[in-house]
Order: structure tokens, then sequence, then C-alpha cells
């Protein structure tokens, strides 16, 4: 079929990260002492988890052509309202949980919203609207601490059937039931429009704001459900400016490296995810070749470096140089 | 034909942007089965009747009806519930995605909620197969089909659409000979499907082809609408034209067949651009460049100026040959070049910076001293310009985005004069400013001229290529199709090279 040709063409950057993961992960497990035994996966599979989920946060906006910089801060600010509210019993729990996420719902709408009706551009709304959130973080908690429901904890932090850690299977979960029907649904499609040109996207009768602030609100529902997963690993929550700083801007290196264009319009959160795993995996190298740890920021620009060099080739094929600044 | 209840009409039309009018009290009426052609020259308000018609504006006054009907439309997908979907001369697909993807864009199949891929598929084929474009895969990405096949992906998508008023706005202008023979076809079966329809195109011949009813536009207003056959090509020209006041000129000399020759150029080609394009422009001679839009013009100044990769031919500056390397090479070369740029928000001046250090943005080579800039000799030279050329600024410090566009233009061509240029290409330099600046600008264009400068010279306003070029080259899809020189600039036979069509050749009086 030829068919198949252009699914590959279509999901080249998406590809490309997935090879890189494979290849970096099978470096990392043929060279730890333990080899590939459900513990070493997990612990690898938690720490991974958190930053894909905020990475595919990142992406939606991006996708629009927009930015979120606040998500780190949404993932943070759930992670300190987890840390005060999934208490109690498995159901009071649960409800948390619950709570914890339709405050990361409105979060990504507030964005949304001042981004299409304040008509305002997403980074620096985001930017403020990231202090705001932390803000909020460091009100719920201004010490590091709380507590969280254990059963739940354990369980997501463990592994399923004591083999599959759990964490990768949530984040399975998000994919197909999150992230592909929101790729199939009219809405996602018009995220792909917004992003690859809005004046023609709005002329061909795509719902332009309302795809806008979906993307948004989306971005805040992954973010805190990250934060969300990060409690059950911690057991307690944290107000860290450092952490939601880290987390925005690894995303973002996250969504380049999987292959999803800063101009918008081109890329998927799968590809994201597998960014975010290729950037994890950089820190477990370091560790089981002895490296210093403070070595990690460099390999990751590098790796940063790489994976943006390979989108730039189209400029070779430019034949009017004034398209190089557009 | 009785009277029947027009598709849509509009009744006292008005459309003012800012103090400018656009379309002045106009009443257009379009009927279900007809093609009709609107014809008229750049800026005689067919773009603005179309966009209104099709909701990407709105009427400053008058009405607008469907069937009848009083119907306001705030977007584009307002008119379409309506039935009116319009073929945009920009392309209104997204370059990302797919074929599929973009015809589907509006009402997309959708099965529980989610987008049915197969439904989406089988529409993509059908449609592709309607338009003759077989050889384009439904999961092909737009951004990769060449300008022809967007074009006719971009006339299934309103095929899609099931229109009732279908408008097509120049919507041939980058197709095939086979693929206007398809279109023409499309177009007459929609005709005797009872789809009305809007044509919009500057090409004489098509119109007289296709076209059941015309009507002419000139300065925004509706000049006359007619039958097929009811006027002859000489007529209609003579009706876009008008009667207008020109504006005031300076005099221009004899024209002198025995200049030095300054600028030579040829065959030179781009792409599908420009093909062979060859003439010479003398010292102290303005050369214009005329036709439609978007007949190679741009492309050609650009090419020039070393901006365009992949130029064949050749250019030769005062004897010398110029390398189309870059702006850098072409402004160093014999005879300086200098390319005032078509859009100066964009292209020509830095918005938040001021009126100074835009002015010496292009000279600081000149200014230089030691490592830093002479700001002694910055300042004289920046104050001789400005008396120069009039420029009202409250203060040379001032940002340049806070002055009025005329005055904007004329502190891009200030910035240009002061790297002494021999050769000056200048992209539409009056369009959007007001009329005593233009006058300043064609003042100063031939003082420049009388000091020996060569100045090339687009404009998409006839009067002023008559007015100002002692030489006049019409281009017509990337080639020079008629050199008019001196006496020979006259309206008519501008607007009859502009459409390529051959009718009596007119020698002014």
């Amino acid at each position: 079929m030829s068919d198949w040709r252009y699914h590959i063409s279509h999901n080249l950057g998406t590809l490309t990260a997935v090879g890189l993961f494979a290849v970096m992960f099978t470096i990392y497990i043929s060279n730890h002492e333990a080899g590939l035994t459900p513990a070493v996966a997990t612990t690898a599979a938690n720490k991974a988890v958190l930053l894909a989920l905020v990475a595919m946060a990142q992406t939606i906006p991006v996708l629009t052509r927009g930015l979120d910089l606040s998500v780190g801060s949404v993932f943070v600010l759930a992670n300190c309202l987890a840390s005060a509210i999934v208490v109690g019993t498995i159901g009071q729990g649960l409800l948390g949980c619950v709570a914890v996420l339709l405050l990361g719902i409105v979060c990504g709408f507030v964005n949304g919203a001042i981004v299409v009706w304040g008509r305002l551009q997403p980074i620096i709304t985001t930017l403020a609207t990231g202090a705001i959130f932390y803000g909020i973080a460091l009100w719920i908690r201004p010490t590091p601490g709380g507590d969280v429901q254990y059963d739940i904890a354990d369980f997501v932090a463990g592994q399923l059937f004591g083999v599959v850690p759990t964490a990768l299977v949530v984040l399975l979960l998000v994919v197909l039931l999150v992230w592909i029907p929101y790729r199939s649904s009219p809405l996602g499609r018009g995220a792909y429009a917004v992003g690859s040109n809005e004046q023609a996207a709005y002329m061909s009768g795509v719902p332009v704001e309302k795809a806008k602030i979906a993307a948004y609100t989306l971005a805040g529902f992954l973010a805190s459900l990250g934060g969300l997963i990060l409690t059950f690993n911690t057991y307690s929550g944290e107000a860290s400016a450092a952490i939601g700083g880290t987390y925005t801007l690894n995303s973002i290196a996250a969504v380049v490296i999987g292959g999803t264009s800063l101009f918008g319009g081109w890329g998927s959160a799968i590809g994201s995810i597998f960014g975010a795993f290729v950037l994890r995996t950089i820190e477990d190298l370091l560790f089981v070749f002895d490296l210093p740890p403070l070595w990690q920021p460099l390999f990751q620009g590098v790796v940063l470096l790489v994976a943006i060099s390979l989108g730039a080739i189209r400029v070779f094929r430019i034949r009017n140089r004034l398209e190089l600044f557009t | 034909m009785t009277e029947r209840t027009p598709l849509l009409e509009l009744k006292g039309v008005s459309k003012r942007y800012g103090g400018i009018a656009a379309l002045t009290d106009v009443d257009f009426k379009a009927y279900s089965g007809e093609i009709h052609a609107v014809l008229g020259e750049n800026g005689a308000g067919k773009s603005t009747l179309i966009k209104i018609a099709s909701g990407v504006t709105d009427a400053s006054e008058g009405e607008v009806l469907v069937n009848g009907t009083p119907f306001r439309f705030r977007s584009p997908t307002d008119a379409m519930r309506a039935g009116v979907v319009c073929v945009f001369q920009e392309l209104s697909l997204l370059p990302d995605m797919t074929v599929a993807d973009n015809l589907s864009m509006a009402g997309t199949p959708t099965r529980g909620g989610f987008i049915d891929q197969k439904a989406q598929r089988a529409r993509a084929v059908e449609l592709l197969k309607r338009v003759g474009c077989e050889d384009v895969h439904p999961l092909e990405l737009v951004k990769n089909l060449p300008l022809s096949r967007r074009q006719m992906v971009e006339i299934a998508k309103a095929l899609a659409k099931k229109p009732k008023l279908l408008i097509l706005d120049e919507a041939t202008s980058a197709l095939t000979a086979k693929d206007v023979e398809r279109i023409y076809l499309i177009i007459r079966e929609l005709r005797e499907e009872g789809v009305g329809i809007l044509y919009v195109s500057h090409r004489m011949h098509e119109i007289e082809e296709l076209a059941d009813v015309a009507t002419v536009f000139r300065n925004g207003r509706k000049i006359e609408t007619f039958k097929k056959g009811a006027r002859s090509v000489n007529e209609i020209i003579q009706m876009m034209i008008g009667r207008e006041v020109t504006h005031h000129y300076p005099p221009k000399p004899p024209f002198d067949d025995s200049r030095q020759p300054a600028l030579t150029v040829s065959n030179l080609s781009w792409g599908h651009d420009l093909n062979g394009i060859s003439f010479t422009a003398g010292k102290g001679e303005i050369v214009g460049l005329g036709g439609l839009d978007g007949q190679g013009q741009r492309e050609l100044l650009l090419a020039l100026f070393g901006v365009l990769k992949g130029v064949e031919g050749t250019v030769s500056v005062d004897g010398r040959s110029l390398q189309l390397s870059g702006p850098r090479s072409a402004m160093t070369a014999p005879l300086p070049l200098a390319l005032i740029p078509e859009d100066r928000k964009v292209e020509g001046l830095m918005l938040p910076m001021s009126v100074r250090d835009n002015l010496t943005l292009a000279s600081l080579q000149q200014l230089r001293s030691g490592l830093g800039i002479d700001t002694e000799r910055e300042t004289a030279a920046v104050n001789e310009m400005v008396a120069r050329m009039q420029i009202k600024a409250p203060d040379t410090s001032a940002a340049v985005g806070t002055l009025s566009g005329g005055n904007q233009q004329k502190v891009v061509l200030a910035k240009w004069l002061m790297t002494d240029p021999g050769i000056i290409l200048l992209n539409d330099p009056t369009r959007g400013i007001d009329v005593g600046t233009k006058q300043e600008i064609y003042r100063l264009l031939r003082n420049l001229a009388a000091e020996g400068k060569t100045i090339v010279f687009y404009s998409t306003d006839y009067a002023e290529l008559i007015g100002c070029c002692d030489k006049v080259l019409i281009l017509y899809g990337g080639r020079i199709t008629r050199e008019l020189k001196g006496e020979d600039c006259t309206e008519h036979n501008i607007v009859a090279g502009a459409l390529n069509v051959n009718p009596v050749p007119e020698k002014a009086a």
C-alpha cells in the first residue's frame, strides 16, 4: 500500500524520537548491572512518565502555534493540592484526585480564555498565570509536607501483576483515552489547522477560538495529572519553583525532540512522550557510566541541538532568501 | 427573461477602510444558473465586493439579500451556510495538513463525534476525481503540492461545500491550460445544475468564452452590467479606464533612445515566475513595470537585488556583470542598487526604532569611524535628508511607527538615498499613501532621474506609470509582452497590454 509511505512520512518526527530513545535505553539497560528487572523499569518509568505528561500538555498549545509556560506551575500546584486533599479512605482519595484534575482543567481554561478573549500573546499570558498558579501552590503548602492516600499511591507507583510499571499503563491509557480521541475529533483537527495557518483556518470555517481554548484546557488537565502522579511518588507536596521551572523548560525540549514544530500545525503528543523519555534516559546514562550528574545539562543541550538541526534541513531547499526569515 | 429573485443581491452597498472608500453605493445582482463576470482594474472594488459577498468583511452601508431576504454575514461560515462559497485568490488551504483533511475542513464527516476517516477519504477521492486531479494522493500534504495542484484542491474544497453561489476570484491564474479547460467544464456543469457563479478574471478571452453577463467596476463604483456580446472588447476597456482626473505629474523630458545603458538584463529566468526577461535601462531614465498584479514584477525586482536563489540569465551594471548573490553585492555594484520594498512595514522599516536609526541603517558603512559610528556626521546626514525629503516628524528620535503612511514611505526612500545609489528599484512605492505625498515622490523621482540615476519602478496604478515613466514594460506570465516608449505610454495601450489582448493599437494624439 502506498498509504504507508505517507503515514511514515507524516510521523517521521515521532519515529525518530522513538528510535533515539530505543538506542539510548538499550545502551542504558545493557550497561546496568541488574539488567531490565521490573524494579529498574519501574524506577525509570515513574520518573519518565511525569515529564511525559507535562510534555504532552505542552504539545497541544504548541500545535496551535502557542506556548504554555505555566505547565510546570500547574504541575506543582496539582502536587500541593493533592498532598492536602487526596487523603482518607480510598473513596475520599479518589474524590480528591478528581478535584485535583478539575483544578488543572480550570487553570488551563483560564489560560485559554485570556489568550483568546483577551487577545494576549500566549507566552506572556502563561508566564503571568504560571506565577499566579505557583503563588496559590505556595499558599496551600508554604513548607514541604502533606500526605497522600497510601493505597492509591502504592498502586500507581508500583507494578501491575508484579511486572508492568503502573505509571506506564496510566500513560498508555492517557494516550488511548485522551490523546487519540482528541487527535481524531474535529476539535483536535482545529488545533492543527489554527497552528498551520490561522487565517486560512478561519476562512475555512474552523472554530478558531474554541480550538484554542480547548487546547489550553487540555494542557491544564494533563499537567495536573502529572502533578497528581508526582504526589503518589513522593507521598508529599512541595511548592518548589525549581521543579516548576525545570518541568516547563524540559517540556519544551521534549516537544522539540519529539518532532513537533514550534511554528505550530505539525507534530504529535506521542512524539513528545518519547522526547521526554530521551531526556530522562540521558540522566540514567550518566549514572550507569559513572559520569558526574553535573554533565547532564551539557548532554541535554547537545541532544536538543542535534534534534532541532534535523528540523532545519528545509533551509537548503529555499529559493527566495526572504523565506529564511519567516 | 422574467423578473426572478436574485440569488444574491447587494443594495446600496458601500465600504470604507479608514477614510478611504473602497466601494460606493453599489447595486449588484447575481442569479442562479448564470455565469457573471466581474471586471475592473486593480483597486476598482472587485475584491471588496467579493469579501462582502463571502462574509469576510461587513458592508459599511447598504443591504445584502440572499434569495430576497436580508442577511448579515458575520463570518465566512455564515456565508457558507447561506450557500455562498468563495475560492480565494490567496489560498485558504492549510499547508501542514493532508489534502483529505483540507477537503473536509468544513463539514467534517463524523461518526460518534470522531472524524470518520473512511468517509473523509471517499469524499476526497471523489472530489479530486471531479476536478481531474486523480494524480494527487489524498494523504499528500498540501505544502508538497505545486501551486497549480493546490489551486485545483482549493476549487475542489469549494465544491465540497455544495455551493448555491460560487465565487471564483482569479481562480485560473496559476493553472495550466489543461486545468483551465477542466475548470470551464466544471463551471458549465454547475451552471446547468442551477448554481450561480461570480467569476473575477483579468483575462478578457476567458470572460468572452464563459460569461453570460458581465459587470464593470471602476473606482469602487459599478459602471454597467451588460449581457454577453453587448459590448466590444474596446468598449469594455474604455469602461474600465473611464475619464478620470489624473494627478499632477512633473513634466517629462522627450523620449531619448540614445541613453547610455546603466542596467542591462538578459534572459533572466527564475522558476515559473520569470521567463527570459531582457531589457535595458539607461542613465537618467525612469522605466516602469506594468501589467496585472502578480505577473512577475515583484520577482524581477527581487531577482535584481539578489534576494532570489537560482536565478538564470545575466545582469550587468554599467557594463560590468553583477553577481546576484544577495543585497550586499547589489549594494556594492559599480552603480549601487537600492530596492524600496513593497511592504514598508515588513521589509522596509523597523517600526519601533527611531527615524534616525532607520535612515542610517543601510549606510552605516559610510558613516563608520573606527569601530563606532561618527555621530556628528550621522546627525548632519540625517538632518540634511529630513530637510530634503520634507519628512514630517516631531523629532528624529521619534519611532517611525508613529509617523503617517506617507512620511513612513519617505523614510524608506530617504534611507536608500543615503546610500547614494545609481540604480533605484521601487516596488509599488505609492500604495496606500496620500495624494500630496504621492506628488512629492513623483517630483523626487524625476529629479533623481535628471541627476542621472536610473529608476525601475513597479506600480499597480496605470496612471502613475503614464505620468512618471519614460518607458513602460508590460509583464504577463513572467515575460515582457510589450515595451511602450515615450508617447506610446497611454492608458489604453497599458490596459490592453496588461490584459494581453490585441485591440487596435492606439497612438497618442
